[in-house]
């Protein structure tokens, strides 16, 4: 062992550390204590609030952005999205990953060079196409964007199921299953991990999503959270502190998922992004 | 259905299970990158059934109207500090990987951005960014740096550069959770042996960290090059453009031009351009990593 000395590196470590959390909680600290100021407080923008109990702001925003419908709104498409996305997504992991067929490289191929392809640059297309099938200005047109236009769910399964190993397909067809109870009964369910992964990162995913909502669902009940914020500044002069709030109101959900789950998000993250 | 033969039955599963999802794919992903090809060559509108056939004429008025192709200008910025927010990414996951006291929370911490609402974290950015009510202005008045008061989204020379930061401060911690993951998959040993070999910190971080992190650095680095070439949210929602057209993006434009000026033909040729653009990018990271793998 080396003598023991003073080391300076650890220090100047927290100080960037410091530093860094420092910049990351200086925007949401203003806004976190804007969001509780009345609008003739005036002061600094970093004083506290003369009291952390007015919530007239979000009494205020939570009517006038209506973020009662668009909760509810983006929860339906989260929810509806999702299931789609499982159902879907193991059942084309399963044809694939199981089953030797001809032509299997082509189709594997057509759904990887997929993820190629930005999903915002065809949007000038992909919006008529949706227009046509009368998706427009309802919850569908986001819901089957979000199943049938990201093939990301495709490739976590994928990966997932070469792990399982194939000696219990192959004793459960000893049993007499039928591959279809085989899907059901083993593979979906081993597949449990991987599924948790999808629904982290698709939830996050769909949350945060501005521009479908926005251009496939201008009509006023079809808010969902992105827009009710874009709406409600825009129609409203600068009032900061109802503003304040409503970005409060909005983050809220998933920070506290995040602080939650941080275990399934980290790894989610990393393996979607390991992958390559 | 124990009574049909497994072959039969695969047979069954591969229809019923793709059915679905291939149309799917061919419906919202693959026609409409071939129509969008189609539409690149001719006047259509968006509306009117009947286009006239333009051969390159869109294509030619991308590269020769500086006011099409050269809003790329704007995006170098979001590629700089793309750049930079990795190197302080390697950073931060350099630290966050040594043996230190609140590891887990400095870095539940850093990556909390990247988990806000995209739009929400715009609107905390506008105020924050604000010229007169904004609070870094009235940070930097705090700490006697008045001189350096900007209107941040108002200046045409630096607004490209607030956006972009707005992303750094969103995207950093998740480039340092990647950096750390590949880290931490560093065997342990490796280090042990350096040191005994008598390799200082710095020593060890130059000639084996940084090395061992090639790949997912260069990885990182096109992911920062394809998203500086597709900006669009931040511009979006904070200055549409502005001032005077100083932030515009080429898929600001693009959409613009479809669905504010319907003009679908050129709007098609700039999504195929930029879809050409981001092929190339992914092309030439493929070439580059696997010719490394090769070695």
């Amino acid at each position: 062992m080396t003598t023991r000395r003073f080391d300076f590196v650890q220090p100047i470590k927290y100080v960037f550390l410091l530093i860094g959390a420092f910049v990351v909680l200086f925007p949401p600290y203003v806004v976190l204590v804007n969001a509780f100021k009345r609008e003739d407080e005036g002061g600094s923008p970093f004083a506290l609030p003369a009291s952390f109990l007015n919530m007239d702001n979000f009494k205020t925003v939570f009517e006038r952005a209506d973020l009662g419908h668009a909760f509810l709104n983006t929860l339906v498409i989260i929810v509806a999205s999702l299931i789609g996305n499982i159902i879907l997504g193991t059942m084309v992991a399963f044809a694939l990953g199981r089953i030797e067929f001809r032509g299997k490289g082509i189709i594997l191929g057509a759904f990887l060079f997929a993820t190629l392809i930005p999903t915002i640059t065809t949007q000038v297309v992909v919006f008529s196409l949706l227009q046509d099938l009368g998706l427009y200005n309802t919850l569908g047109a986001p819901i089957m964007l979000f199943i049938g236009a990201d093939v990301v769910q495709i490739y976590i399964y994928l990966q997932f199921i070469k792990n399982i190993p194939e000696e219990l397909d192959e004793s459960a067809m000893m049993d007499g299953a039928s591959l279809f109870r085989i899907y059901r009964t083993v593979i979906f369910p081993l597949l449990g991990p991987a599924t948790a992964t999808l629904v982290i990162l698709k939830t996050i995913n769909i949350y945060n999503e501005l521009y479908i909502p926005f251009l496939y669902m201008p009509k006023t009940e079809l808010v969902v959270v992105s827009t009710s914020i874009m709406r409600f500044a825009g129609n409203n002069q600068a009032q900061w502190g109802n503003i304040c709030a409503a970005i409060l109101l909005i983050m809220i959900p998933t920070v506290v998922m995040y602080l939650f789950l941080q275990k399934y998000i980290f790894s989610g993250v990393t393996s979607g992004a390991v992958k390559g | 259905m124990g009574s049909i033969s497994y072959n039969a039955q695969r047979k069954l599963i591969l229809i019923g299970f793709l059915a679905i999802p291939l149309l799917l794919l061919g419906l919202l992903t693959y026609y409409p990158a071939v129509k969008l090809v189609y539409l690149s060559f001719t006047d259509w509108d968006g509306i009117s059934s009947e286009s006239m056939w333009l051969g390159f004429e869109n294509y030619k008025e991308i590269f020769t109207n500086p006011d099409l192709f050269g809003v790329f200008l704007h995006q170098i910025p979001y590629a700089l500090i793309g750049i930079i927010q990795n190197i302080v990414a390697i950073l931060f996951a350099v630290i966050l990987n040594s043996r230190l006291k609140g590891r887990n929370f400095f870095r539940v911490l850093l990556f909390l951005p990247f988990i806000m609402n995209a739009v929400a974290v715009a609107f905390m950015f506008q105020y924050v960014l604000d010229t007169t009510n904004g609070s870094l202005n009235g940070l930097l008045g705090a700490l006697g740096l008045s001189s350096l008061q900007q209107s941040w989204l108002g200046n045409a020379s630096l607004v490209n550069y607030s956006l972009a930061s707005i992303g750094f401060w969103r995207f950093m911690g998740y480039n340092m959770v990647i950096y750390l993951a590949a880290l931490q998959a560093i065997p342990g040993d490796m280090y042990e042996a350096a040191r005994i070999d008598g390799a200082g910190r710095f020593q060890t971080l130059w000639y084996m960290t940084l090395p061992n992190l090639t790949k997912i650095i260069q990885l990182n680095m096109f992911l920062t090059i394809s998203g500086a070439l597709a900006v669009f949210d931040l511009p979006f929602v904070l200055t549409k453009g502005g001032p005077a057209g100083a932030s515009e993006t080429f898929l600001l434009k693009t959409i613009e031009t479809a669905f504010q000026f319907n003009n679908f033909g050129l709007a098609s040729a700039m999504s195929v351009v930029l879809l050409l653009l981001t092929i190339v990018v992914l092309g030439i990271q493929n070439a580059v990593i696997n010719r490394r793998g090769g070695e």
